[in-house]
């Protein structure tokens, strides 16, 4: 993981990056393929959704990891932008609670009928 | 790619403080730190999505059985189902499947061109860079061609019951705008409206800062710099262009 690809010292000409490069191309491929494919044979559920925000939490790792580089930056640099976006998912989770609050309190009143 | 940014004489590109803070030239920090910001701008979306989705009933029956109606929320796959040239062919995920795809390829093309930029070879960052932008312009026809679908709606349309001045009418209604949509509640199509949208918005932004950056490529303006890093930066702003569209992909399309 800790590997860099220092530029300025390529001996190779970047042949090693662009390996790096069509392979991360290949994992984002083949995620999105078998999200198809559970999306045309798995029952809807909460472990469907578990499956699918997984993978794009994965796929998220690929493209802002390789793609975007900022796993090879340094530390203060990835932590300041990944720690802010950890919070999200305190939102994310405090308002889909508050949305199934909402449905609770219209069907007690029956709104939808 | 380089965490450093050299000068042509091999000496780090220092801000005017005389240092380099977190290893990054100031431009590619303040480029990070945009995208951080537009990040909580999409989570706003996506989250509104999410309380508004959780506060209507979900169907409750069987797939096969599934058909439009405001009295719940729509099953997205029952809703994109159509592509261009196939009238009337049912193909659940198909176009935005092939939308997917060509964000992600559009991707790697513009890494590959910030990666010959490292190696400041020209004609290789111009022809990723072309590729780059021909990736976005397809993108956004093929988005505004489900636009059109998507207001233009189904042959069949949906019979709505309505009160107007305190009796129940019934009408059909034909595909989605801001007030009124075939598809489920009005609600999914307006976030349908505003993410899509404003993701859109985003990617013809991405397409017309490429074509600026290929043309200074092309003029050989990065060249005599001694180094590509705008194609870096802009490059960080496609990639979160496309990372954006994966989130979109999965809440809005198969969740």
């Amino acid at each position: 993981m800790a590997h860099s690809h220092d530029q300025h010292v390529v001996s190779d000409g970047g042949a090693a990056h662009r390996k790096v490069i069509w392979k991360t191309f290949w994992i984002l491929l083949i995620l999105t393929a078998l999200e198809f494919l559970i999306a045309f044979t798995m029952q809807h559920g909460t472990l469907r959704i578990t499956i699918f925000v997984l993978m794009t939490l994965v796929k998220a790792f690929y493209i802002v990891g390789e793609f975007m580089h900022l796993k090879h930056e340094t530390k203060s640099l990835m932590w300041s932008i990944t720690i802010p976006t950890v919070l999200l998912i305190w939102f994310v989770v405090a308002l889909i609670m508050e949305g199934a609050a909402i449905f609770q309190e219209l069907t007690i009143f029956k709104f939808w009928n | 790619m380089a965490s450093t940014i050299t000068t042509t004489n091999g000496e780090p590109k220092l801000w005017l403080g005389g240092i380099e803070p977190m290893k990054a030239s100031y431009g590619k920090l303040m480029m990070w730190f945009f995208l951080l910001s537009d990040t909580f701008t999409f989570g706003a979306f996506l989250v509104s999505y999410g309380l508004i989705r959780f506060s209507y009933p979900a169907y409750a029956g069987d797939v096969a059985d599934f058909t439009f109606s405001n009295l719940y929320w729509p099953i997205p796959e029952k809703v994109f189902a159509a592509v261009p040239f196939l009238h009337g062919v049912y193909l659940p995920l198909v176009f935005v499947g092939i939308m997917t795809f060509i964000l992600i390829f559009s991707s790697v093309t513009m890494v590959l061109a910030v990666e010959a930029g490292n190696r400041r070879d020209k004609a290789a960052v111009q022809k990723w860079m072309l590729w780059t932008i021909l990736g976005g312009l397809t993108f956004l026809s093929c988005q505004a061609w489900e636009w059109t679908h998507f207001i233009h709606g189904t042959d069949e349309g949906t019979v709505i019951r309505e009160l107007v001045n305190n009796q129940w009418i019934e009408r059909t209604i034909y595909g989605a705008n801001l007030i009124e949509n075939q598809y489920g509640p009005v609600a999914f199509a307006d976030l349908f409206f505003f993410i899509t949208g404003f993701h859109g918005f985003h990617v013809s932004i991405g397409v017309a800062l490429l074509i600026l950056v290929f043309y200074r490529t092309a003029t050989g303006l990065y060249e005599r710099r001694g180094h590509y890093e705008m194609v870096e930066k802009v490059g960080l702003y496609w990639h979160f262009v496309d990372l954006v569209w994966v989130f979109v992909f999965t809440f809005f399309y198969l969740v």
